[in-house]
């Protein structure tokens, strides 16, 4: 039995009145990728967002109920949200590179957590961008503005910056909807490396990537978990009805 | 080691976010300064001289052995010369805001805007130049009867300055007009004229009108233009060909001389400045709450 | 038909009148500088910015005025530089919208609207007198700073609004603290425009009279300052003394001071564009 990074208990979570998820459970398996997958506004994003507390920068956001990572609950008063957020990291849906060099976009976030001699500097840059299969392209220009990167390569420099502080979960919520088929093609397969050294869990709402890539898959419905199981048997035998139109495309 | 770390950089944090409110705190104490200042300095004033004298009497010679404290000659010169002032910004000012907003290309609009911005970044002083030394000989040419130092140089050139004002905010307000109402009226063939006195102007009238408050207040409060150019003489007239005082030229006038500390006379800048701090707040409130309506429509 | 007509000639003739009204404005401004120019121009000289003011208009020069000017500047620019960009950066990254933020932004939104002139009177009142200051270049340059104050916060919080979120999300995912985010991702990227703001309120500055003849800046200075404690006089108050005069002599001198003091605005302005321009152009979002 694998063990689950997160148990999640009865999450709620609303926008002011506007409730977005209604009582979730769900567990997420370590080592694995976990898709959550539904039509849109069903509040797989507010349900991803959650997990790293990012959503803390939305004003009138709420969240209830008990979401534990690793039997502890992190929306506790004594969590120390910084520290989460080290150790659980976020790719986004559109790429933001800082705009500063492709090396400061990864040195930033090793100074802010306390590493800031040059030479582990240089070295662990590399070796996320090794991680994220952007070290070839950008090896002679690292000092050139992350800006000038194309789409894919903007969204493998996040991944590469998420990497450096060594996460032990990483959070994708539609990390390929901004980018062409080549680019998401290299992405998919990045994360398919990844997921042996690290608890993925991507939101998307391309059903075909989440069956390329995930190993577990949550069909999302209205602020509802309809079904969570192994992809493969969300995609070829799905228990509910709700599940299988989805999947065969009659509605989202 | 890392717990150490930690717990350091939260209390940096802290700390500078500490810091950085009590800056912000200063604004606080800038008004609280000003209402104190002004207020203890009027209160020992209207010790001496009662109120009512203040506000009805018609005559302000405080530096006079026959000692009159009436405020309404150096309002009416304050009134005197922004009237002037509007009359000259306002025509100009939203003729030329419409133009921009309506007529001119967007090429014309960047060039002329810097350049209508630079009218408003000339320093007074070169303001009271240009009304006592070109302006008022230039006029006298027209106007035998205009003396050295009047209300009519000083209010046409303080206009000039306040155009610049008039035209941004209220180009601002006609932008926030939606596209849609204007292509609403295009299409039954209006022409620009019609659509921008019919349409635009009534839609942007509450944000125009906020300008137009704006700018008196900025007329108001404005000195060194009057301290060159309008005179030093309170007078109780409307009279824009004769030197007249206005509150704010009184103040430098004062601030100039000798007075001692701590003397009535010393003090009637104070109770100007209280005067003057009431009039272009109460002007400025007004205007905000303008603004306010305005965006709450169009935002 | 008739009306039809009507209607076009009143849109040609709105047309001529818009483009009358620009022109009247653009034209001031160039008589303005000409007939400066014309005034002033010949008392232009070396002389003219090294001497001390006198009785006679030949000698008369700026010497202590510019001196005073650059003092000044650099005291305002000392206090409410950090001040503003500080209180800037609080009211738009730190602060929660509750009644103690409205009412701090409130105030902040008047204090841009009072004259001059009173600034001077609580420059007046609190530095000169209650601090016994006298009329010093500290207290000058504590007035100063506290009239442009409210003009550095809006500005600074204009430049940091326009910095988008996703920096400081992505900041923030990575695990970094708001200052961390806010020092090393939000600045360096509002930076131009700060500067921008900062120049464009330094400039407003540069040519303010009323609050420093209110707090007592002298007219006529025959010496240096020495140390924030000296009196002083500024470029501007210079300017009006020599205006001031019945002697039409002093007239030339006022003049050739304006045009200093146009150039010297005028440079600031045009750094400050030139800064917005180029940091626009390098960050592209």
């Amino acid at each position: 039995m694998q063990n689950s990074t997160f148990e999640i208990r009865g999450m709620r979570a609303s926008y002011g009145a506007k409730e977005v998820l209604r009582g979730i459970d769900i567990n997420i398996l370590s080592n694995s990728v976990t898709a959550i997958i539904g039509p849109s506004g069903c509040g797989k994003s507010t349900f991803i967002r959650s997990l790293n507390r990012i959503n803390d920068l939305i004003l009138n956001f709420r969240v209830s109920g008990d979401i534990l990572y690793h039997g502890k609950d992190i929306y506790a008063d004594d969590v120390d949200v910084v520290d989460l957020r080290r150790r659980i990291g976020m790719v986004f849906q559109k790429p933001n590179p800082f705009p500063k060099s492709i090396y400061d976009n990864i040195a930033y976030v090793l100074r802010i957590h306390g590493i800031d001699m040059r030479e582990m500097l240089d070295e662990i840059v590399e070796k996320s961008l090794r991680k994220a299969a952007l070290w070839d392209e950008v090896k002679d220009n690292l000092r050139q503005s992350a800006l000038t990167l194309s789409g894919g390569q903007q969204q493998r420099l996040c991944i590469a910056r998420t990497l450096a502080i060594e996460p032990e979960v990483i959070l994708f919520d539609e990390p390929c909807s901004a980018l062409d088929p080549i680019s998401t093609a290299k992405i998919e397969e990045l994360i398919h490396q990844l997921k042996q050294n690290y608890t993925i869990v991507i939101v998307t709402h391309n059903m075909q990537q989440a069956a390329r890539v995930s190993d577990h898959s949550a069909f999302f419905l209205m602020g509802e978990l309809i079904e969570f199981g192994k992809t493969e048997d969300i995609f070829t035998k799905p228990a509910d009805a709700r599940t299988e139109a989805y999947i065969t495309g009659r509605f989202g | 080691m890392l717990l150490k770390r930690r717990a350091l950089l939260k209390i940096k944090e802290t700390l500078i976010e500490g810091l950085l409110f009590s800056f912000s705190l200063l604004s606080v104490f800038t008004t609280l300064g000003i209402i104190l200042v002004l207020f203890f300095e009027t209160f020992e004033f209207f010790k001496e001289v009662p109120v009512l004298k203040f506000l009805t009497d018609t005559q302000w010679t405080p530096l006079f052995i026959n000692k009159h404290f009436g405020i309404l000659p150096l309002l009416s010169g304050t009134f005197l010369t922004t009237l002037i002032a509007i009359l000259v910004a306002i025509p100009v000012g939203l003729v030329g805001a419409v133009y921009l907003s309506e007529y001119a290309s967007l090429k014309v609009r960047n060039v002329v805007k810097p350049l209508l911005e630079i009218l408003a970044a000339v320093p007074t002083v070169v303001y009271g130049y240009f009304a006592l030394l070109f302006l008022t000989p230039l006029l006298k040419k027209v106007i035998p009867s205009l003396s050295g130092f009047n209300a009519l140089s000083s209010g046409i050139v303080m206009g000039i300055m306040i155009i610049p004002l008039i035209s941004s905010l209220s180009e601002d307000a006609m932008r926030a007009v939606p596209m849609g109402l204007r292509e609403g009226a295009y299409a039954v063939g209006s022409n620009r004229l019609q659509v921008s006195l019919r349409i635009v102007l009534p839609a942007a009238l509450s944000g125009i009108i906020a300008a137009f408050i704006l700018a008196i207040s900025r007329a108001v409060g404005e000195t060194m233009i009057v301290a060159i150019a309008a005179g030093q003489q309170p007078k109780l007239t409307l009279n824009p060909l004769v030197p007249v005082e206005t509150i704010t030229a009184y103040i430098v006038q004062i601030s100039l001389g000798d007075t001692p500390y701590g003397t009535l006379e010393y003090r009637t800048i104070f109770a100007c400045g209280m005067s003057l701090f009431i009039l272009t707040f109460i002007l400025n409130i007004v205007s905000f709450k303008l603004k306010m309506r305005f965006q709450e429509v169009y935002e | 038909m008739n009306r039809k007509l009507l209607n076009k000639r009143l849109d040609e003739g709105f047309n001529i009148l818009g483009i009358a009204s620009i022109a009247f404005g653009l034209i001031v401004l160039l008589v303005l500088i000409i007939d400066v120019f014309s005034d002033g121009a010949a008392r232009l000289s070396w002389s003219f910015f090294n001497n001390f003011p006198s009785r006679k208009p030949e000698l008369a020069g700026i010497l202590s005025a510019w001196v005073g000017t650059v003092w000044i500047m650099a005291i305002t620019a000392l206090i409410a530089l950090p001040l503003g960009i500080g209180a800037g950066i609080y009211l738009e990254e730190y602060a929660r919208k509750n009644h103690l933020t409205n009412f701090i932004e409130i105030n902040i939104a008047n204090l841009a609207g009072v004259p001059s002139v009173i600034y001077g009177l609580l420059g007046l009142g609190l530095f000169v007198r209650y601090f016994n200051l006298d009329r010093s270049i500290l207290a000058g340059g504590l007035t100063l700073a506290l009239l442009i104050l409210p003009v550095i916060i809006l500005s600074t919080r204009e430049a940091l609004r326009a910095v988008p979120f996703s920096i400081r999300e992505a900041s923030y995912a990575s695990g970094a603290t708001k200052w961390q985010t806010v020092r090393h991702q939000v600045l360096p990227a509002a930076f131009g425009s700060i500067m921008t703001g900062v120049i464009l309120a330094m400039s407003r500055a540069v040519g303010e009279t009323a609050p420093l003849i209110t707090i007592g800046a002298l007219t006529y200075i025959a010496f240096l300052p020495q140390g924030l404690f000296d009196p002083f006089t500024v470029l501007p108050i210079q300017i009006f003394n020599w205006v001031s005069r019945p002697q039409k002599g002093f007239f030339a001198n006022a003049a050739a001071g304006i045009i200093i003091l146009l150039g010297l605005t005028l440079i600031m302005n045009a750094a400050a564009i030139f800064l917005r321009h180029h940091y626009q152009k390098k960050i592209r979002w």
